[in-house]
């Protein structure tokens, strides 16, 4: 829904065949990337896969060392960050230590001699807006790190530019605040509809705040989608293995037949792809089967009826409170399975497993991209 | 037990300082009867006024003041200027890489560790050449200069130390490289100018060497003629007088550790592990 709104108004960032190198490391690799306006993009991947170096490229911060940056339809490759139109936001707040919280809202404004009346204005507004009244007076070091975390996106915001940079905001506040920020995170996105480019390693905050993710490695973006499509329908092995907790089961094995008669062999066992919703044909030969764990369904007693279904050992398992992961033996190979906390199982118990095909996903063993 | 250990070392190696004290006190008959460690009975501060106004070195019989104010107008422009020249550049060099930015580092740092000795006659060529030798101004000049490299270093590890993303932020908020500078880094360098100023005033206030070459005769410094003063021989020895004139010229920097002590510490820690 959101992905029609946003195509039929201009790209508000565009990023074309951008590429940096220190020295011989090529930190990004001829990268494109379109953000619609009033987008909300995510750039997921571990450290070092170039996230956060695309990130101080589009500021302004970083001169690549190919390749141009569009921001509204303007190219401002070689632009001052100032000049850019984008507030951006730090890991470390970075918020001047010797500043009030007032004077660090307003340095900015200061800077590009904005009347005093407007920047008050512009600073009780946005004051208002993140409950930072009462600490307008105060030092940064007076402030709690979720405090200092929505100074620092109130002086993004009081620059009222129509893009928004996030560098892993959250990265530093502990699991119960960061669960808190993420959702004023969300919420003031919604208010003020700007784009926002955030960069984490976070997968929750990127499956949560994303309108679509970017998964990245090694300079590359791996998969630009929904957060729903890069979760169901992962382009290649790396993207299925980095998203999702617990990850991804993968199972070698290989393709017999082709078409609606296709099925996976492994360890012996068979599994019908008949359910499978392929991108492309399926071609007979070494392949990686992929399924989630909440993808595997378990029945107590083996099941000699269902045809699909295979025996497998209770290995152990870990009770997580809302569900339970049931690790499990076929042959040599492991899997994970999620259940229903109430459901019991014991180690050693024979069980009968099944795969919810129609949600796997089979990856060529060689290519690792998915079928 | 620690403090014991410490307050033993301490007095150990305050028994010099005691001995200059209580010698400056003496007069000359008291000193003759040699026990070194015996205050007098009748302390006298007629060496101290001897040392300050009246000892001679040579021909002039003005005592250290003159010398005193020498070394004041040599080291004040000195550290003003070399610390505002060395902090700008420690900032470039630490924010705004540049094109052989890593290079002149470089060259810095070997610049810091050749012996003074090789470049005093080149500076006595180029100071002569300026039309400054012989003058407070050639002493300045080369103080200034010779204080960069060190400087220069002590700033950019500094500065490098700070978070980068601070720097970043400041960018984003259209600051420009001198507001950047005086607005957001130099409010967060308190410790490391205390610590350029202490290095600096005590260096250059103990220089004895750029002094005695570049100055000329009525400019020296404190140092040589406290120098002059200690080694001129008329007739007696003063040792009151050498002692009194020692102690007032070591004033200066033993008054600025004990003020800083604690900064200078805390600045080297600072400023020298990182980077």
């Amino acid at each position: 829904m959101k992905q029609n709104a946003a195509a039929q108004s201009s790209a508000s960032v565009s990023v074309r065949g951008i590429a940096l190198s220190y020295g011989a490391v090529k930190v990004l690799k001829a990268l494109d990337l379109d953000i619609m306006d009033g987008e909300f993009i995510v750039l997921l991947g571990p450290s070092g896969c170039g996230k956060s170096t695309l990130l101080n490229c589009i500021a302004g911060l970083l001169e690549p060392s190919e390749g141009q940056v569009f921001i509204k339809g303007k190219n401002v490759t070689w632009e001052e960050p100032k000049d850019r139109g984008i507030g951006m936001v730090f890991q470390s707040y970075a918020l001047y230590p010797q500043m009030t919280v007032e004077r660090n809202l307003s340095f900015g404004l200061r800077v590009s001699g904005l009347p005093k009346k407007e920047i008050e204005k512009r600073v009780k507004r946005v004051a208002e807006m993140l409950q930072l009244e009462e600490l307008l007076q105060r030092k940064p070091t007076a402030l709690s790190g979720g405090q200092r975390q929505r100074v620092a996106i109130g002086r993004a915001l009081v620059r009222e530019v129509d893009v928004f940079l996030f560098d892993e905001p959250l990265s530093n506040l502990d699991a119960k605040l960061r669960a808190e920020l993420r959702v004023e995170i969300k919420r003031l996105h919604q208010r003020l509809g700007n784009t926002m480019i955030y960069v984490t390693h976070d997968q929750i905050e990127a499956m949560t705040l994303a309108d679509r993710i970017a998964v990245m490695r090694g300079g590359v973006i791996q998969q630009l989608d929904e957060p729903q499509t890069i979760y169901n329908k992962p382009r290649n092995l790396y993207v299925a293995g980095f998203i999702g907790s617990p990850s991804m089961n993968f199972i070698n094995g290989a393709i017999m037949g082709s078409g609606s008669k296709a099925t996976f062999a492994f360890a012996g066992e068979k599994v019908s792809l008949t359910d499978y919703v392929s991108e492309r044909p399926l071609v007979a030969g070494a392949a990686v089967l992929g399924v989630r764990p909440e993808h595997i369904l378990l029945d107590h007693a083996a099941n000699k009826d269902a045809s699909d279904s295979f025996k497998a050992t209770v290995d152990l398992v870990e009770p997580m409170g809302s569900d339970s992961l049931v690790w499990l033996k076929i042959g040599e190979q492991l899997l994970s399975a999620r259940v229903e906390s109430n459901r019991s199982f014991a180690a050693g118990q024979k069980i009968g497993v099944r795969f919810r095909v129609g949600l796997a996903s089979v990856f060529d063993e060689a290519t690792t991209d998915r079928f | 037990m620690v403090y014991t250990a410490l307050i033993l070392t301490s007095l150990y190696y305050l028994i010099p300082l005691y001995v200059m004290i209580i010698t400056s006190v003496k007069d000359l008959d008291a000193i003759r009867y040699g026990n070194i460690f015996i205050p007098t009975a009748n302390p006298t501060l007629d060496p101290w006024i001897k040392a300050w106004s009246q000892a001679c070195t040579g021909l002039k019989c003005s005592g250290l003041a003159p010398g005193f104010f020498n070394s004041v107008s040599i080291t004040i422009p000195s550290v003003i200027v070399s610390i505002a020249v060395a902090s700008v550049s420690g900032y470039s060099l630490a924010n705004w890489p540049f094109k052989f930015g890593e290079f002149f580092f470089t060259v810095l740092l070997v610049g810091s560790f050749i012996p003074y000795q090789v470049m005093l006659y080149p500076l006595v060529i180029i100071t002569r050449e300026m039309g400054i030798y012989s003058t407070l101004w050639a002493v300045i000049f080369v103080h200034t200069v010779f204080g960069l490299p060190i400087l220069t270093l002590l700033f950019r590890n500094y500065f490098a130390s700070l978070p980068p993303e601070l720097f970043k932020a400041a960018r984003v908020d259209g600051a420009g490289y001198w507001r950047i500078f005086f607005q957001v880094m130099l409010p967060m360098s308190v410790p490391i100018f205390t610590v350029a100023v202490i290095l600096q005033v005590t260096g250059i206030w103990n220089d004895f060497l750029f002094g005695v070459i570049y100055a000329g005769p009525t400019n020296y410094p404190m140092t040589v003629q406290l120098n002059n003063i200690v080694n001129s021989l008329q007739g007696v020895k003063e040792y009151n007088v050498d002692m009194a004139a020692t102690i007032l010229t070591g004033l200066v920097p033993l008054t600025i550790y004990f003020v800083s002590g604690r900064y200078f510490v805390r600045g080297i820690a600072a400023g020298a592990v990182k980077g």
